[in-house]
């Protein structure tokens, strides 16, 4: 067994890694099986793969950073290596949690760099380059050079219409007034071509398909707008559209690129998980030789040694070693199972506080781990696409708006005597007015309002169309380890235990990382004398205090055994000139849930409680929140059942989970979130994540997300409301490019400062 | 009116300046991590740098 040192420099972690880590982690026991290893960290072979060679001879590395997640960070991973020779570039990126490494491997290797960022508490994972260069960032890229461009565009275009305008009330002469619009048409001209790009691209696609889509009338408004301008300049006349033209792509951009940016956080996020499925295994060979492999190269009857606080690669069965194994996260399960030789333990869940050697026994895509990906994987599949509200409108919207601008083509070109382009330019002044900005940003204002205000408060919104759905939702089920529970245990029976005795338990307690000894160490202060302790795996601590050995552990191990184990998590302690002294532990709730319970349940909100856990603690917990509807021992597969049941009952479900059980569940559920603390592929699952101590914003994230879509009604009718009040003028033919200029952007400004008002009622709550 | 061919190229040329330098920065990257941007500005340098500074300045 591990001796541990009674130097506590060895257990007192950074602070960042310590949240970062699983939390069943002893670095002792770790030591004794890193002695074997000569390096603990990324070794050569770890990473060959995702190595790229560059034309100049320089090498470079992109890594995730599995625990970086505070802007100080930052500084500590690039000092860490800045000062190292033949080192190019080292940067952090902290919206990806990636670090770009760029070197010439004439005078370094990637190893001694590794290693200086590893021996700051940074756990490296490296990343395929191949994801590096996804669609969804050159898309964004593009955006936002077309945004650049049409602001550019727009800007100038309007100094020279501003000038036209003011012109034609004072002396401006039409030979001026001609070359001001030759020049707006140069600089519009491409602008458009350029910067419609996005537009003009999905339009197209919609039409080849026989649909239509908002981008339609805006391609159709945009084009003609900026064609007629040119014939209409050509001729000299008074009226050219080209900066309502550029202005109208300006503004839609804003809201396209806005919405991009949404998304692009749910996509860097699930990049990274992809890379940590691909990390290494210790593997035992023949000959006794210890080796690093990647997980997806391992096979059965091979032996992986797994240190104490070491994740789990694969499904195997312990050859030797004694530990307990956290499964939280797979099973929900609350407290570490033990397991010894001849045990299976499964890919996912977490080593405790000894070294084990496995025997694999499935192959990588049979491992429990990778069933429940694929179980959400198709869960994510059979999910009905929600069809987004704003494409809801633009299906009803943009057949209207061609049909009005056919028809008042068609009419003024029966009824007029003037020539056929003035009608179409009326005709173009009706596409103008009607398809405005208003529409296009009517969602995305809110939005993005809405998703600032959240992530101000630790709440991650990860998919564009979180917020709508989570507005219409009438079920929330929720999990229970880590998400209605902190997910680690508390003394329960803390009050009526000799001060003392509990100041000793917790004096030898913060030896150990087991979550009852941490949950002892939290729960008292203890005198913080030195101590030896040794940590038994699998049975608890024991000490020598004046001659006497004095056991903190399990009931058996301590020497008792009258018979009134209940189900209870306890520890005892014995060995002492004391009775042994027992000490009960439970997983609490969230300090806060049972008020989040009663406030959902105040907004009309049916609560579920659905959890891997045993049927009897899963019970008590219902009762004490206040849950009638609760079901315990579910399987995902179960999970997933229920949440159907729920979905073909006509339910709109919510659900609220952490483990990797629970993620295909969060994937099958009509809206997700999971806190911060949860298993990344619950993450990944989930679409938002919260975080925190406390479960109040659940109850937030519904609150806003339905004032959100509040909002976005108001900001629909606004639209309505200035359409009837501009349709019938531009029909008429009264709209002037001013007009349509004034009318554009005071719509928008009408809708966005809308949008704002989010925030400002909130405020005045006190929320 | 002549004071339109000056002013029209000069506007004209701010703004491509702007645009460029925007397209510079989009290029060489700075728009891909907004959130350590944000916080790079209040990260302190490296002493060692900045009393060498102290001492060059000297």
């Amino acid at each position: 067994m591990a001796e541990i040192s009674a130097d506590l420099t060895s257990t007192s972690k950074p602070a960042a890694e310590d949240r970062a880590t699983p939390p069943l982690c002893c670095p002792a026991g770790m030591a004794v099986e890193l002695a074997q290893i000569d390096d603990s960290g990324l070794r050569a072979s770890d990473f060959a793969e995702q190595l790229r060679q560059h034309e100049d001879g320089s090498e470079s590395l992109t890594l995730v950073v599995q625990n970086l997640h505070c802007p100080s960070c930052i500084r500590s991973i690039e000092s860490a290596v800045e000062k190292k020779a033949g080192l190019l570039k080292a940067r952090v990126n902290l919206s990806t949690r990636r670090l770009a490494l760029r070197w010439d491997p004439k005078q370094t290797t990637a190893e001694p760099l590794l290693a200086a960022v590893e021996a700051r508490g940074y756990h490296l994972v490296p990343l395929d380059p191949d994801q590096l260069e996804s669609a969804e960032a050159a898309e964004g890229r593009e955006l936002l050079r077309a945004m650049a461009v049409a602001g550019f565009a727009a800007s100038n275009v309007m100094l020279l219409s501003v000038a036209v305008w003011s012109g034609l009330a004072a002396d401006m002469g039409p030979a001026t007034r001609t070359l001001m619009h030759w020049v707006s048409a140069m600089i519009a001209l491409p602008a458009v071509a350029y910067a419609g790009r996005p537009f003009f691209r999905s339009a197209l696609t919609v039409l080849r398909s026989g649909h239509t889509n908002m981008d339609v009338p805006i391609s159709l408004a945009v084009i003609l707008a900026a064609g007629m301008s040119l014939s209409e300049t050509l001729r000299g006349s008074e009226h050219v559209f080209f900066d309502a033209s550029v202005m109208l792509l300006f503004f839609l951009l804003i809201g396209r690129f806005l919405d991009l940016r949404l998304r692009g956080r749910a996509r860097s996020a699930a990049e990274n998980l992809t890379a940590l499925k691909a990390t290494a295994a210790t593997v035992v060979s023949a000959d006794g030789s210890l080796r690093s492999l990647p997980i997806n190269r391992l096979k059965p009857g091979m032996t992986v040694a797994v240190a104490a606080g070491e994740r789990i690669p694969m499904d195997g069965e312990v050859l030797s070693g004694r530990s307990e194994v956290d499964a939280s996260l797979l099973t929900g399960e609350s407290l570490p199972q033990p397991v010894r030789e001849g045990a299976a333990v499964y890919a996912g869940t977490v080593n405790g506080g000894g070294a084990l050697r496995i025997a694999v026994t499935a192959l990588p895509d049979e491992s429990l781990l990778a069933e429940i990906v694929r179980l959400m994987e198709s869960a994510e599949q059979s999910r009905d696409r929600y069809v987004r509200l704003a494409d809801r409108v633009a299906r009803l919207y943009a057949p209207v708006v061609h049909l009005l601008a056919a028809a008042t083509f068609g009419g003024w070109l029966a009824l007029s005597s003037q020539p056929w382009q003035d009608s179409l330019m009326v005709a173009i002044a009706v596409l103008i007015i009607t398809c405005p900005c208003a529409l296009g940003l009517a969602v995305p204002a809110v939005q993005v309002a809405a998703v600032g205000r959240l992530m101000k408060q630790g709440i991650l919104v990860k998919s564009a169309d979180a917020l709508e759905r989570l507005a219409q939702v009438d079920t929330v089920v929720f999990d229970k380890t880590g998400t209605l529970t902190r997910g680690c245990p508390s003394l329960q029976n803390g009050a009526t235990v000799d001060p003392a005795l509990l100041a000793l338990a917790a004096d030898i307690a913060r030896y150990s990382r087991h979550p009852l000894a941490r949950a002892l160490g939290r729960a008292a202060t203890g005198s913080g004398r030195n101590l030896t302790v040794q940590e038994h795996a699998g049975d608890g601590l024991s000490t020598e205090i004046d001659g006497k050995t004095i056991r903190l552990g399990r009931r058996g191990w301590c020497g008792v055994d009258d018979g009134s184990a209940d189900a209870a998590m306890e520890l005892w302690m014995s060995g002492g000139d004391f009775a042994p002294q027992r000490f009960t532990f439970n997983d609490a709730p969230r300090a806060d849930a049972a008020e989040v319970i009663a406030a959902l349940r105040a907004r009309g909100i049916a609560v579920e409680l659905l959890s891997g856990d045993r049927s009897g603690v899963v019970g008590q917990l219902a009762e004490d929140l206040g849950i009638d509807t609760w079901r315990g021992d579910c399987r995902p597969a179960d999970k997933i059942a229920r949440l159907e049941d729920l979905k073909a009952e006509g339910r709109r479900t919510a659900m609220i989970g952490d483990g990797l059980n629970d993620a295909p569940a969060l994937a099958t559920a009509f809206a997700s979130l999971s806190p911060a603390e949860a298993a990344d592929v619950s993450q990944i699952a989930a679409d938002i994540v919260f975080q925190g101590e406390r479960l109040a914003p659940v109850v937030e994230a519904i609150g806003t997300a339905r004032r959100a879509r509040g909002l976005v009604f108001q900001n629909f009718g606004l639209a309505m409301l200035y359409n009837l009040i501009a349709v019938p003028i531009a029909v008429a033919g009264f709209v002037t490019p001013l007009i349509a200029a004034a009318a554009m952007s005071g719509s928008s400004i009408i809708v966005t400062a809308n949008a704002m008002r989010l925030n400002l009622k909130s405020r005045s709550e006190g929320a | 009116m002549s004071a339109l061919v000056y002013l029209i190229p000069a506007a004209l040329f701010l703004g491509l300046v702007g645009l460029i330098a925007f397209l510079w920065a989009l290029r060489s990257g700075q728009f891909e991590d907004l959130d350590g941007a944000a916080h790079r500005i209040l990260l302190d340098e490296e002493e060692e740098e900045s009393r060498k500074g102290q001492q060059n300045k000297k």
